[in-house]
């Protein structure tokens, strides 16, 4: 985010960052651990992803109205608490209206507190933007991280289990090797690697490659 | 290593060169392994060359793609897709439907070799890690189903499918696994002969250890991987009461001579290198032992290959130049 203060990009623009040119899970590598645990059908990265953006927007407006009185030597506390209450609210409507979905990935709905892609939307965009850029900034990145994770799950409950959104297409599970852990790993790499040369392609060669991320 | 983009700079001749080269050790390799896979055809049947020619050809088929498709120069004839594919085979169910091998030595080129840059690259054996993702792609080919073995000569081999013995000696100990092995050629006949149910190539130690020998005495390899393996072995079974069955039966004479001494992924200086064996070889016992496979040498040699290059550093030769002088 190099142009922070000066004049903040269109809706569009910011939409298309977040989904396309900032992917948070192919491009930013953030959020990489729930994106492996809970990515094996469609359904549980749907869900997830639902819940990371409604966390997201949530919690940006939140940091947008309220920037002018954090005192920025304890931000992260604060960012920390804001997430952590809408993440409540999130949890606990979840495990009211859904909870069969919920009784799968309820423990990743509780560790949304953590993510690494909340907080650092927070940190680089929602304290230092008025409140409609916030609010484009992050439905674009949840909407991104909402569909990297139905991509993956797509990717690996079709090549491991043999099934889209739970509905059979094949009889016999058909390369098992995707619904495990370490084929989690190796579906995000796959998947990074042709998002990587799908920009290059578009963008001719002049795209810095993927950044590297850190824990989360 | 390409002859056309040389990286460093020549001094004036006279200069000593060697015959040897990648492709030629490679072909050696491959060549040594033959006896084995030949054999391993003779006892368990026709599926089995099934099985290496599908898994050689899925090699050969993806180095050839992935390097046309990078715009790289196809490097075939070096013969390491084709040892990639022969290793794989030999360390698989004889019984394995080749789709399944192909598949395998696909993920081991593709996604174990060419991924990283192609040979000379890669982190870990691409042989081991197509066989970790049969393992954890067809767990039931991979596990069960092994076929049995020719009994002797002349009796044609019939369908019933059988443990192999470390699985046996896991599940039901020493003596059933004595049991299995012995009839009717007698227990160490048949595991260095090779009649006793298991992998296609790991069933003759006689046939991998005179190829392993051959590789020794073209100093292709040299003995630090092989015996520090050997010992650690033989160091973490002997409270087992059995270490002799430990040391003369899995793939793991296939793994100590061919899989841990590959180049690429194993440290250089002699004492890493028998740090690195014992390594594979206490990790083996250790799986074998108490872990929930009945066979271990595989995911101990992927272990050791991702601290290979620690390894490389913790066991660095001595600087012999004088201090402050120009290097």
């Amino acid at each position: 985010m190099s142009e922070t203060t000066e004049r903040p990009p269109g809706a569009l623009q910011l939409l298309f960052n977040g989904i396309v040119s900032e992917n948070p899970v192919f491009r930013l590598a953030l959020s990489l651990c729930p994106a492996v645990a809970v990515t094996t059908t469609v359904a549980n990265g749907f869900i997830l992803g639902v819940a990371v953006l409604a966390v997201q927007v949530l919690s940006s407006l939140t940091v947008a109205i309220a920037r002018g009185v954090i005192h920025p030597r304890v931000r992260i506390p604060v960012y920390t608490i804001i997430i952590a209450v809408w993440v409540s609210a999130i949890d606990m409507t979840l495990a009211a209206f859904t909870p069969s979905l919920y009784a799968q990935v309820g423990l990743y709905i509780k560790l949304i507190v953590a993510f690494a892609i909340i907080i650092s939307r927070l940190e680089v965009f929602a304290s230092r933007q008025p409140l409609v850029p916030s609010f484009w900034d992050a439905v674009g990145m949840g909407l991104g991280f909402m569909i990297a994770l139905m991509v993956i799950g797509a990717l690996r409950e079709v090549l491991g289990s043999g099934s889209f959104f739970g509905i059979v297409l094949f009889k016999t599970k058909p390369l098992l090797f995707f619904a495990l852990p370490a084929g989690g790993f190796f579906s995000i790499a796959l998947l990074m690697a042709f998002f990587n040369a799908l920009e290059r392609k578009l963008t001719g060669g002049t795209a810095k490659p993927a950044a590297g991320g850190h824990h989360g | 290593m390409s002859e056309t983009h040389p990286t460093f700079v020549l001094s004036p001749g006279p200069h000593l060169h060697t015959e040897e080269s990648t492709s030629k050790i490679m072909w050696w390799v491959n060549g040594s392994l033959a006896p084995a896979a030949l054999w391993g055809v003779f006892v368990f049947g026709i599926n089995a060359a099934f099985v290496i020619l599908a898994s050689i050809a899925g090699a050969v088929l993806t180095e050839f793609v992935s390097q046309k498709a990078l715009g790289r120069r196809p490097t075939l004839m070096d013969g390491s897709a084709v040892c990639t594919g022969l290793l794989l085979a030999l360390t698989v169910n004889p019984n394995l439907p080749a789709w399944q091998a192909f598949l395998g030595s696909m993920f081991a080129i593709g996604l174990g070799k060419m991924i990283f840059g192609g040979l000379g690259f890669n982190l870990f054996n691409p042989a081991l890690l197509g066989r970790a993702f049969l393992m954890a792609t067809f767990p039931l080919n991979m596990t069960s189903g092994w076929a049995t073995p020719r009994p002797w000569f002349g009796v044609p081999l019939d369908a019933v499918t059988t443990a192999t013995p470390l699985a046996v000696l896991k599940e039901q100990g020493f003596e059933a696994a004595v049991k299995l092995v012995s009839s009717p050629v007698g227990l160490w006949n048949a595991l260095a002969l090779g009649f006793r149910p298991g992998s296609i190539g790991e069933v003759s130690l006689l046939l991998v250890a005179i190829g392993g020998a051959a590789l020794l005495a073209r100093r292709i390899i040299t003995l630090a991987i092989p015996l520090s393996v050997l010992a650690g072995v033989a160091l973490s079974t002997l409270h087992t009461g059995v270490p002799m069955l430990h040391l003369m039966s899995g793939g793991f004479w296939i793994g100590a001579f061919y899989m841990a001494t590959d180049y690429v992924t194993s440290p250089s200086t002699t004492r890493a290198q028998i740090a690195f064996g014992l390594m594979i070889g206490l990790l083996t016992g250790m799986i074998r032992v108490y872990g929930g496979y009945p066979e271990g040498i595989c995911y101990a040699i992927l272990i050791a290959n991702a601290m290979a290059p620690a390894l490389d550093l913790w066991f660095r030769p001595k600087r012999t130049a004088i201090a402050g002088s120009p290097s």
